[in-house]
């Protein structure tokens, strides 16, 4: 038989291994307590449950809608959004909604980043932007967030980026700077003044601003999200990215949202008319629905915006101390639902370990076999040079109900005996 | 102010805001038929026969499997799955389509899901097309397939499907329209890198028999090109015809995937559950692609799906199944929609497959003159001219020609019998009245 000669295009090319596929795999067995991939056990809001029930029984929202946005939804995402913004947000040319954020950073980076350009990337970084870029045909120029106080990192407000490496990063080919605020994994919140530095590089060098910004709502007592699209001159090169899965507790609705100024928008708006042209409907519709409730009451400490945040500071300190307990320094978030750990201190001995894999990799193996607790290696999330910087830590994810909260307890309790 | 500016800009600063902000791929693929279609279908329509989708509800057993899947104690329906495909659906499908193509499938290497037909459409594309490989695509085409091509940095290379005059008296068939070998045959060169196939086809409804694909596969396989299949309407044949899959021709398997939907297979195309069929070979790729594009597909609507198909699994060949009461349905809507276009003077095409005709308006041509010098098709101007002073929406064959080929076939228009008997009536007294209108003094 001939060979078969149809591999693979160029722009796939390297991209088909991912730390997802990896962990989540090794992690399936239920008798692994699984703190790895950012998932939530706890439920959606019984609110947003109904609401998708309730679609079901009306004809029309079975079938094909707006293809740029439900009606119903973007309207919504406007009102909510103008309110946080403070500008008008026109539903129909402002606004994309995709299949999740994960989409509206795929449509973004189609719509706007090509060969020759060069994407400035932060890391620690949510894995997909690099493959993206890439696939973009461009050039990822990484800058890694460091530690300001040297070695004893306890929040993650003590990872900065340094001003003058970052301006060094930009030049005549820097298309756009992704940012992610809250961050997975670290959790920092940008203030006000970072955001400014990143802001006046941006109008500087004229660069675009790619703001993920799934985590928006969960941020901890003493922090402020800040939107950088609303800094004086950012509205015009920013696209903010949301998500539904992460606002609501809904991860596997996969409904995001790309929000920015028309002349940017509509270059997100072709790339999606042909590649998946719309998004589900009745999953629209009852987003849609549940955000009006949640705008209604956006003055109320009981709307879910804040009341899950709440949640999750309780949650955030439960897991904090556990780790601590077992002598672990875990850095403290201050969004977000992650928290990163330096697990050297422990030091588990994998030098045996035949693997060319980092760390961190091997650690979380170890760990996944030998305490049935997953997390996700750290050194995931960083381009090839600073992947020694970060191999010491794991990330555990903590939107969890309480049981396996518990279940994670009983390990780290125990483990601290074994290891005595 | 201006000279002040650019001045004080410094040259690579000045170069880059001279260049568009937007990415090369895009261009050429911005125009897009529905955007324009759809508004006008919303503004003007009383009766709405254009974009391809039911207005009847989805089978009852569907909606039911998706309430009790929201109903039940799982909550997790609500969180990621697993990102190629929901484990219940992806092994009803292994199942349900290897018996259809006699083969064993892994549903875990043979069959990935993704959001709707449209978007495996997409990854087909993506990752197997690049510049310096051409595509071919038979005309008429549902209009996605140029600007994907394009995006991917292909050449598209069209060839046409031909009508052949009817037996007299006999209203023409989508089986009039074929492609001529010989023109086929002269479409592939060494930069072929894949043809689409649509079967049956939207726009005209026309199935493929086994002779057409047995003339494709040879080529296919003469010229090892891969066949992106897509089989949207494969369960919407009339007159007993038979849909065969081209994958399960000799030498076919290997270079084909087969693209399906849940939308037209369950009249629920807002759910947006669709799914590609084939060898790990080509899937593998695919998989890559969808990683990095969109990643997860929701789950609940998945969950439904795969109770929807292990149903008709189990009633597969029976007359309760959904796939033989949905035809059966259609068919009755088709020769009504047939019969009322034939009785005014609109000559239609009757399809073998699809939910789709398209018409021959000529004798309505004298309602819209003829602009010599315009950009614009006829077929477009009549079905706008239709929809604002008739009510009546369609789409105009041109859409789903090339740029250069609008004007071969263009004084036809498509129709959607996807309808309740109501829309369908509602259309023949708007056809009626407008046929008296043209014939009273």
């Amino acid at each position: 038989t001939m060979a078969f000669r149809h591999k693979n295009t160029r722009r796939i090319e390297g991209l088909d291994s991912n730390v997802w596929v990896e962990f989540t795999k090794v992690a399936a067995d239920p008798s692994i307590v699984n703190l790895g991939q950012g998932l939530p056990d706890i439920s959606p809001p019984s609110y947003v449950k109904e609401e998708l029930a309730k679609t079901a029984a009306v004809d029309r929202l079975n079938q094909y809608t707006r293809g740029f946005g439900h009606p119903s939804l973007v309207k919504a995402l406007s009102q909510v959004y103008e309110r946080v913004c403070g500008r008008k947000i026109d539903p129909l040319t402002d606004i994309l909604v995709t299949v999740g954020a994960y989409g509206s950073l795929f449509s973004t980076i189609q719509a706007l980043i090509e060969e020759g350009d060069e994407v400035i990337i932060i890391e620690p970084f949510y894995d997909c932007y690099e493959p993206m870029v890439k696939m973009a045909g461009a050039k990822p120029v990484f800058i890694p967030l460091r530690y300001k106080n040297n070695g004893n990192s306890t929040s993650s407000a003590d990872w900065v980026l340094d001003p003058a490496e970052l301006a060094n990063k930009f030049n005549s080919k820097t298309k756009a700077i992704i940012l992610n605020t809250p961050h997975n994994p670290i959790g920092k919140v940008f203030t006000r003044e970072e955001l400014q530095v990143i802001a006046d590089l941006c109008i500087k060098h004229d660069t675009l601003c790619i703001s993920d910004e799934v985590y928006e709502w969960l941020v901890y007592k003493g922090n402020k999200h800040v939107k950088i699209a609303t800094l004086p001159g950012m509205w015009e090169r920013t696209i903010t990215i949301g998500s539904a899965g992460k606002t609501y507790s809904v991860t596997g609705w996969k409904l995001g949202w790309s929000i920015g100024p028309q002349n940017l928008i509509k270059h997100l708006q072709v790339v999606h008319q042909n590649t998946l042209y719309t998004c589900p409907t009745p999953l629209q519709e009852a987003l849609a629905q549940a955000f009006w409730i949640d705008y209604k009451r956006m003055d109320d400490p009981d709307c879910y915006f804040y009341s899950l945040s709440r949640e999750l500071e309780s949650k955030r300190d439960r897991m904090a101390q556990l780790l601590q307990e077992a002598g672990l320094k875990p850095v403290i978030p201050d969004g977000g639902y992650f928290m990163i750990v330096d697990v050297s201190t422990l030091n588990v001995d994998l030098s045996d370990v035949d693997e060319k894999q980092p760390y961190d990799y091997k650690f979380v193996k170890w760990m996944i076999r030998s305490k049935k607790l997953s997390a996700i290696p750290l050194s995931a999330f960083c381009g090839p040079e600073t992947k020694r910087q970060f191999e010491k830590y794991i990330r555990f994810c903590f939107i969890k109900k309480d049981s396996t909260l518990d279940a994670a307890e009983a390990i780290l309790k125990n483990w601290n005996k074994q290891t005595a | 102010e201006i000279f002040k500016l650019t001045s004080f800009l410094s040259l690579s600063l000045q170069a880059k805001m001279s260049r568009p902000v937007q990415a090369q791929r895009l261009e050429g693929t911005d125009k897009n038929i529905w955007v324009e279609f759809v508004k006008l279908a919303a503004t003007y329509s009383t009766v709405n026969l254009g974009q391809g989708f039911p207005d009847f509800p989805p089978p009852d057993f569907l909606k039911e499997a998706f309430v009790r899947a929201l109903s039940g104690e799982n909550h997790m329906l609500h969180q990621y799955t697993r990102a190629f495909g929901h484990p219940p659906l992806v092994k009803v499908l292994a199942q349900f389509f290897g018996k259809l193509l006699g083969r064993d499938l892994d549903p875990m290497t043979n069959v990935m899901v993704t959001v709707g037909a449209y978007q495996a459409l997409f990854c087909c594309f993506q990752a197997f097309v690049e510049e310096g490989d051409e595509v071919i695509i038979i005309e008429p085409f549902f209009d996605c397939y140029e600007p994907m091509v394009k995006m991917a940095g292909g050449t598209p290379v069209f060839v046409p499907l031909r009508p052949k005059a009817p037996k007299d008296g006999k209203l023409m068939s989508s089986a009039d329209w074929q492609l001529d070998p010989a023109e086929l045959a002269s479409k592939f060169s060494e930069r072929t890198k894949a043809i689409v196939l649509n079967s049956p086809n939207n726009p005209l409804g026309k199935v493929f028999s086994r002779g057409e694909l047995e003339l494709i596969a040879d080529l296919c396989v003469k010229h090892d090109v891969l066949c992106i299949s897509d089989e949207v309407y494969e369960w919407l044949v009339y007159d007993g015809k038979e849909h065969i899959r081209i994958a399960s021709l000799r030498g076919m398997w290997d270079r084909t995937v087969i693209i399906g939907s849940a939308g037209k297979t369950f009249s629920a195309t807002g759910w947006k559950v669709g799914w590609t069929v084939g060898p790990n070979q080509l899937l593998q790729h695919l998989r890559t692609m969808h990683q990095n594009s969109v990643y997860h597909c929701a789950t609940v609507a998945q969950e439904a799906v795969a109770q929807g198909f292990q149903r008709e699994l189990e009633l597969y060949g029976k007359p309760d199944s959904y796939f033989v009461q949905l035809p059966k349905e259609l068919q009755r809507k088709r020769d009504w929609l047939v019969q009322s276009l034939d009785a005014v003077g609109m000559k239609p095409i009757v399809p073998e497959g699809t939910y789709f005709l398209v018409a021959d308006i000529s004798k309505f041509k004298s309602d819209v003159p003829d602009v010599p010098d315009s950009d614009e098709p006829y077929d477009s101007r009549f079905a706008k001219w239709m929809v604002k002073n008739k009510g009546l929406a369609a789409i105009p064959l041109s859409a789903f020609y090339s740029g250069a080929h609008k004007n071969n076939y263009n004084h036809f228009i498509r129709f959607c019998f996807a309808k309740e008997e109501a829309t369908l009536k509602a259309a023949n007294d708007i056809l009626q009245k407008w046929k008296q209108e043209k014939t009273s003094p």
